[in-house]
């Protein structure tokens, strides 16, 4: 049990609602006119991101910077690892000048994991390969918490490459401890039976419109052609079977919640009339990402979250 | 020559059906005797008290990686290795640097051993030239600069063709075929088994069929050819009743399983500890049962430990990234008595047949036995002295083990070969 977060998985529903509460009260801070804290001040994170990252990266950058806390961020290209130093030597290294925590992106599922045996610092996953992604699915939680009173009872469907989404994996983990129904969609071959042994309340289907039917939530993944190793399902007419159009919102709950984490395919995978409809809470998501990053480098930096 | 008695032991015997106390006398490098009571007249004596006394193992499944690799492994060191975990004799795959798929290769191997090996040491040739799936290697001219069997082991011959063919020329040499069933294509990206692990840990899986597929085809191609087909390290449940299902046919199949298989299951994966990544995967514990069982059937006539050793730094990598392969050599017994023997599954006699007559007659070998006149290769090994492994004092140059300080009953005590004592743990 080392300080960090590394999955959703391994928290209790406990330490999940400490994270949601202290998201939300960092929530209003956001709209303020000075956003700035002191209480991670004289701390230094790193924000090492082994794979292209725009929002993730520039969230963390943001929630840290708001609490104070001194950050660099390095990405791939520029460090030693293109040199053919191994990870666990470049987290050495790194590591010898003692920042306090380290956000970490990574393309290999367990990357952080791995490290973390190691390595004495915190780690925070902020996404290992077609593993996890839990500061997603924390921001997720939180949105839908301002739309709803409780997880409790709803009816989330997930749709689009749950196989190799680490978004998909945080989401479950989370939503089932909390007791709430997960719909699972997607082409056949992205959608492996063994799914539903995840976690509890999981049901699976190949029809977007039964996976939307009745829903209070529906979260729309990316297709992740840069994760396709081989051909699982027919590109083109990937939009006719699973890219959710309006016909598709009108199954669901009337106040439905149209999620996604982003970056949209617009006319891949969702609409646009949908993406820019009154159900889509996609930029509130985004917003949502640095109060609960604040919350998460906070807990992480003070030793409370461990994993 | 110097006379060596073994007194006080347990003997088991599967080839000659013997298992009672009795003892060995061993003159010049060969068995002499084995009778209830012996005259030293002179000879040295081990001490065997509650002791099994049995022919000395063989591993027919071992990668020394020698030629090329020697910063993981050497034939010395493998076969330091091989001796402490009470294995006489193993059986060196080709897939080194370069492939031995020649005689000049072979050659080497056979000489290095001879200088610098413990135990004895078999080299196993490739079935294509660098084992590439194209060309037939110099199989017959392998053979007789010492190759006792074929196989492209980690590079199976993907093409069924060229597969036919090397199984009708190994044939006309009496050669068994050894085949490490994976169908490249259903295995791709993989790293560990399809299944409930892989989805949850994110890692790509490797379906239990890409192994079944090709055990199907080559089943079916020693039917056409009458080859004598062994199926590698068998790991699945489907694979195990085609291996059944073909020898009630009469089709000359046999297999070996190896004690990871039977002892771990995928749901032992942790911490994206690459130490439990190899090739086949772990399966899942239905299929880790299914081994037991039919190791207990008879379906499987060996244990070999695919002993496949690499360095640290290559193992101290992302998952994804790392290379498949354990070590295995001087956990085997431990692992067979403790889940084998120790659980009710099987025999002692028959597991001492799963590491000497079963791999001996698989591939033809005189060895495995301590009836007069065979080569005096000996395991003496404890049944139920309680000791713990620490990965870091392998006889091994490398350290890949999910093993490490696990505690076992029962291992290798005194390990003979040709005579000579060559490990000996008290």
């Amino acid at each position: 049990m080392a300080a960090g977060l590394l999955g959703i998985e391994e928290l209790s529903r406990e330490q999940i609602q400490a994270l949601l509460d202290r998201g939300r009260y960092y929530q209003p801070m956001q709209a303020q006119s000075v956003k700035k804290l002191d209480t991670l001040r004289g701390k230094t994170i790193v924000n090492l991101f082994f794979e292209a990252s725009t929002r993730t990266r520039t969230s963390f950058e943001i929630a840290a910077k708001r609490l104070g806390a001194d950050t660099i961020s390095i990405s791939a290209q520029g460090s030693s690892l293109s040199k053919g130093e191994s990870l666990v030597d470049t987290l050495n290294t790194l590591d010898a000048m003692r920042p306090d925590a380290i956000v970490m992106r990574h393309s290999a599922s367990g990357a952080p994991h791995f490290l973390a045996r190691f390595l004495p610092t915190p780690i925070i996953n902020a996404g290992d390969g077609t593993h996890e992604h839990p500061t997603q699915a924390l921001l997720d939680a939180v949105t839908i918490l301002d739309h709803r009173p409780a997880l409790e009872g709803l009816r989330v469907a997930i749709i689009g490459d749950i196989s190799h989404s680490r978004v998909a994996r945080s989401n479950i983990h989370l939503l089932s401890k909390f007791g709430v129904d997960i719909v699972l969609c997607g082409p056949a071959p992205l959608l492996p039976p063994e799914l539903v042994q995840l976690a509890p309340g999981i049901t699976l289907t190949t029809s977007i419109e039964d996976a939307v039917a009745g829903a209070d939530v529906i979260m729309m993944l990316r297709v992740q052609l840069e994760r396709q190793h081989e051909t699982t399902f027919p590109k083109g007419e990937y939009f006719q079977f699973y890219g959710l159009r309006l016909e598709h919102v009108r199954l669901a709950k009337p106040d439905v919640l149209v999620m996604h984490p982003g970056p949209i395919n617009r006319g891949r995978e969702i609409a646009s009339e949908v993406a820019d409809s009154p159900r889509s809470v996609i930029l509130h998501q985004v917003e949502n990402g640095v109060a609960v990053r604040m919350a998460v480098l906070e807990q992480v930096a003070s030793g409370e979250l461990r994993n | 020559m110097p006379r060596l008695l073994i007194r006080g032991g347990r003997v088991i015997d599967p080839a000659s059906r013997h298992d009672a106390a009795a003892e060995v006398l061993i003159e010049d490098g060969r068995i002499a005797a084995v009778a209830p009571r012996i005259d030293p007249g002179g000879a040295e004596i081990l001490d065997a008290g509650g002791l099994i006394v049995a022919p000395g193992f063989i591993d027919m499944h071992v990668h020394l990686r020698e030629p090329g690799i020697e910063h993981a492994e050497t034939i010395e060191t493998g076969s330091r290795a091989a001796a402490a975990g009470g294995f006489t004799s193993v059986c060196c795959m080709p897939n080194t640097i370069p492939v031995n798929d020649s005689a000049t290769v072979t050659s080497f191997i056979v000489e290095r051993a001879r200088r610098s090996a413990l135990v004895n040491v078999f080299p196993i040739g490739a079935i294509t030239k660098d084992s590439a799936g194209e060309q037939l290697a110099d199989i017959g001219a392998m053979k007789e600069a010492g190759a006792i069997a074929i196989s492209d082991d980690g590079q199976p011959v993907m093409n069924s063709r060229v597969m036919r063919r090397a199984m009708e020329y190994a044939r006309s040499f009496g050669l068994t075929v050894i085949d490490h069933c994976e169908d490249l294509n259903l295995s791709a990206g993989g790293d560990i088994h399809e299944g409930a692990a892989s989805v949850r840990l994110g890692l790509r899986g490797i379906p239990g069929c890409s192994e079944d597929v090709m055990v199907a085809r080559d089943i079916l191609l020693s039917q056409l050819t009458g080859a004598k087909l062994h199926v590698a390290h068998i790991s699945t449940r489907n694979s195990l009743a085609m291996v059944r299902h073909a020898r009630q046919l009469g089709i000359p199949v046999t297999c070996e399983a190896t004690p990871h298989h039977f002892s771990l299951s995928d749901a032992d994966i942790h911490d994206y500890d690459s130490n439990f990544k190899m090739k086949p995967p772990l399966r899942n514990s239905c299929d880790a049962v299914a081994v037991a069982d039919a190791i207990a059937a008879g379906v499987v006539d060996a244990i070999a430990t695919d002993h496949a050793p690499h360095t640290g730094s290559i193992k101290m990598q992302e998952f994804e990234r790392c290379p498949f392969g354990i070590t295995g050599l001087e956990t085997a017994l431990g692992l067979a008595l403790e889940k084998l023997v120790h659980s009710g599954r099987i025999t002692l006699a028959h597991m001492v047949r799963l590491f000497t007559t079963g791999p001996a007659g698989v591939l033809g070998l005189q060895r495995g036995t301590l009836t007069p006149g065979a080569a005096a290769d000996v395991t003496i090994f404890s049944a139920d002295r309680e000791w713990t492994f620490d990965a870091n004092q392998s006889q091994s140059k490398s350290r890949n083990t999910p093993f490490h300080r696990r505690r076992f009953r029962g291992g290798p005590v005194v390990t003979i070969v040709a005579g000579r004592v060559v490990w000996d743990h008290r």
